[in-house]
């Protein structure tokens, strides 16, 4: 227990980065079923408005900044050593430093249930309704000071893995070399260097006004609310990006190795990532597509909010290439990689449709948005989190996760997903506004929001059996061996779990797959070209 | 869209089907890197397809964008409340919930708050329009055939976002006009006498105004022609007696989180008063 408390090594840090986010999901998951709750059927009381408001606060809050953020930082602490070839991080200390920010960031924002008035100002927090005047409460207090010490976890965190990659790489590795799911580590943690600060600072400008009575966001005295919009936008537009791109990376490491072919168009697939990560900074107003802000500046917008689809279609069709002719086989990770594909294209597509500005001007805050921002990040971003899980668990344990239970996992998660979120498409058509705690009795909302809520009972079982696979194959699973999926990335040559230190030699790296090469010595990636 | 996505689908499909790993052959596949060519192709396609997107948008955006820097008045003012709405007339008409307007006319609307950030939204009728506080933003407002179509706010805007719902009528031009000058016409002296006067005494009109051509205090919606409204708070409950006395006896369960005090009346005062609401036709 204390060695854990006091862990240093990357692969314990790893290890607690994905349990916080664990724990945090739980309670994330559970703001979301009340909510399912009160929306079965219209005009329900089960909930007060202002409990339904905390709700969605919570939720949006947790599932963005103490699950996803977290549990991809575990991944990327984890793995990136292990890929590049390193035994350590590059400043391990600051390591568990930024973990534990981020953990006592969450356990804060938590805490402020207990003064009975946890922040329902949504996680976007829109000035003037945060200011004092309409959220007298302490829950926004929280609010923000929480979200300041998880902003700064996360740029330390994100500081020690860009040293990492930039210094620690196996000889011979060169950054054209390293596996794709490092790269994109890479980018998104440059990312956050340059979009947590836009937080940090807009966090610290709404508690002057809160605490110290400034006017930065508050008309009435001459401040600007819709300044508050800009600085978050900013900091929230690349935020989207920072949860799916160690994603992508995640897919971009699981196909190649289940269809038994290497990424088609490596140099593609890496320098579309950088091209995403400079576009999502000129994105932000397309959140703001209803403010009355001139044409002229909003069309800007569009055009970088449509072109930012192309870099991201790109990688699509490198992994559909991948799959092209190879010999495919479907265990449980690669399922989940192969419906990433198809969840993640939905929102994408439903994302350009939103980037046409007059389809905004009617869709913008309506379940349109809800089913839109749960394809990316639950059809992309979970999805690929599962497939990631399926396939580096037995590295991670040492053992096998069941099959068959991984099976029955995936279709449940993929019924519940689709059942829960596709209606909410046509919920959106339909009109109903998005935030609200109920909804009249008009024709097909009742309908299409009960089937939602079943859906999302699908789901909640489909997770549950996930977890008990976990906890089962813990414990009881098969062997896994280093290399149970004959893979090709530096990871599976150490030990499973590996040893602390991960490699009693450093090995030397000559192609993108050192494995490939030391298995067909007779056709070794470094001979090509 | 739904071709794009019938490319990605078939190409998924295709793969997985066709490119299955059947029985235990340890031979690898054909090794294959990439191809330039077929990379600049699925880059090069879907910039053309946004770059056809990008110019059906603009053009849109004109047709349905008014001018934000308006020259002529408004045809119509409407100022969003926690948890109401407010419409203003060129002629210091002012009402609550349902906004008359005439049919077949692109009208110019301007879109305020009072407090924080709302947005205005008539699916039917037009573009939604963010509300924000010290800003004036405006836009067309059109209906080509009479009838009551439903609008809402579409910002999340605190506890009540949900019922901050509004109706907006449409008429022909004579029966608007018969309407407008009927609600102008309508002074304190027209609205019955006795209860009026304890309306007043009791601090209701503090907040509320009972005469539609009086302007609002901001506080608190108008109650003009109350008794003939369908519903009540926006949208959360039907206007019956019942429901309307929930508002006497006890605001906060009628709707939760809104900014109206207990009242101290007594069962009798309550009852009068009841009875001169319902009498607002």
């Amino acid at each position: 227990m204390i060695g854990w408390l006091c862990a240093i090594d990357h692969k314990r840090v790893g290890i607690l980065y994905m349990l916080s986010a664990f724990l945090f999901f739980l309670a994330g998951g559970m703001e979301a079923m009340v909510m399912r709750a009160q929306l079965a059927a219209p005009n329900l009381k089960l909930i007060t408005p202002e409990i339904y408001n905390q709700m969605f606060t919570m939720h949006g809050t947790t599932m963005i900044f103490l699950v996803a953020m977290p549990v991809l930082t575990g991944f990327g602490v984890y793995l990136v050593p292990l890929m590049i070839g390193a035994n350590e991080m590059a400043l391990p200390r600051l390591g568990a430093l930024s973990f534990w920010l981020q953990f006592f960031g969450g356990v804060l924002l938590y805490f402020s249930f207990t003064t009975g008035a946890a922040p329902a100002g949504g996680w976007f927090s829109y000035a003037p309704l945060s200011e004092k005047a309409f959220s007298p409460g302490p829950g926004v207090d929280y609010w923000a000071l929480a979200l300041l010490m998880v902003a700064g976890g996360s740029i330390g965190s994100a500081i020690n893995l860009i040293v990492t990659i930039a210094n620690c790489r196996a000889p011979g590795m060169t950054l054209r070399l390293v596996p794709l799911f490092v790269w994109m580590t890479l980018v998104t943690s440059v990312m956050i260097v340059f979009a947590l600060p836009a937080l940090a600072a807009s966090l610290v400008l709404l508690l002057s006004d809160r605490l110290l009575n400034a006017r930065f966001f508050d008309p009435s005295q001459g401040g600007a609310p819709l300044l508050w919009q800009h600085y978050f936008w900013i900091f929230g537009h690349p935020e989207v990006y920072i949860v799916v791109l160690p994603a992508f990376g995640i897919i971009s490491e699981i196909i190649p190795v289940f269809s038994r072919k290497p990424i088609f168009g490596y140099p593609f697939v890496a320098t579309s990532t950088v091209a995403i990560a400079f576009l999502s900074y000129g994105v932000w107003a397309h959140h703001m597509f209803a403010v009355a802000l001139g044409r002229n500046f909003l069309a800007v917008f569009a055009a970088a909010s449509m072109l930012i689809a192309v870099p991201t279609g790109m990688k699509i069709f490198s992994w559909i290439a991948t799959m092209w002719g190879g010999a495919i086989r479907f265990s449980t990770a690669m399922l989940f990689a192969v419906a990433f594909l198809l969840e993640f294209t939905v929102g994408g597509l439903s994302g350009v449709a939103f980037a046409a500005v007059p389809v905004d001007w009617q869709m913008t805050d309506t379940y349109f948005v809800v089913a839109h921002i749960h394809y990316v990040l639950v059809g992309g971003t979970v999805f690929a989190l599962l497939a990631g899980v399926h396939y580096w668990f037995p590295k991670f344990s040492g053992r096998l996760l069941d099959e068959k239970l991984g099976r029955w996992t995936f279709w449940l998660i993929v019924l519940g997903f689709n059942t829960t979120f596709f209606v909410q498409h046509f919920l959106g058509l339909l009109g109903m506004t998005r935030r609200v705690y109920t909804y009249p009795d008009l024709p097909w909302f009742g309908a299409l929001n009960l089937i939602s809520t079943i859906g999302a009972a699908i789901l909640v079982f489909g997770i549950l059996l996930f977890w008990a696979n976990v906890a089962m194959s813990l414990f009881f699973g098969t062997r896994a061996g280093d290399d149970p999926w004959n893979a090709w990335t530096l990871e599976w040559s150490a030990a499973s779990p590996p040893l602390p230190r991960n490699f009693a030699e450093i090995p030397e790296v000559r192609s993108r797959r050192p494995l490939w090469d030391r298995k067909h010595p007779e056709a070794p990636d470094w001979m090509r070209a | 869209m739904a071709v794009v996505f019938l490319v990605v689908l078939a190409g998924v499909v295709y793969s997985v089907v066709r490119f299955r790993s059947r029985g235990q052959t340890t031979a690898e596949p054909r090794q294959i890197f990439g191809s330039p060519k077929l990379e600049v192709l699925w880059t090069v396609l879907p910039v053309l397809i946004v770059t056809g997107l990008f110019i059906v948008t603009v053009r849109a955006m004109v047709l349905i964008d008014a001018p934000q820097d308006a020259v002529h008045p408004p045809d119509l003012v409407v100022i969003a409340h926690q948890w109401w709405w407010e419409a203003r007339y060129p002629n210091g008409v002012v009402v609550p919930w349902d906004i008359h307007i005439r049919t077949s006319r692109r009208l110019l609307v301007r879109v305020e708050s009072a407090d924080v950030i709302h947005d205005f939204w008539v699916p039917q009728l037009a573009r939604k329009m963010d509300a924000v506080p010290g800003r004036q933003s405006f836009i067309w407002l059109q209906a080509d055939t009479p009838g009551i179509y439903t609008g809402t706010c579409s910002e999340f805007c605190g506890a009540q976002h949900s019922w901050m719902r509004f109706r907006v009528i449409a008429q022909p031009q004579a029966s608007f006009e018969t309407w407008l000058d009927n609600e102008a016409r309508t002074t304190i002296d027209d609205v019955p006498a006795p209860p009026e006067r304890f309306f007043r005494e009791k601090g209701c009109a503090t907040c509320h105004t009972v005469v539609a051509r009086q302007p609002s205090s901001g506080k608190g919606p108008s109650l003009a022609h109350l008794a003939s409204r369908e519903t009540l708070g926006g949208g959360i409950s039907r206007n019956t007696p019942d429901n309307l006395m929930l508002w006497l006896t006890d605001p906060q369960l009628a709707k939760p989180g809104n900014r109206m005090p207990n009242t101290p009346l007594t069962v009798e005062e309550r009852r009068a008063l009841l009875m001169y609401l319902e009498s607002l036709r």
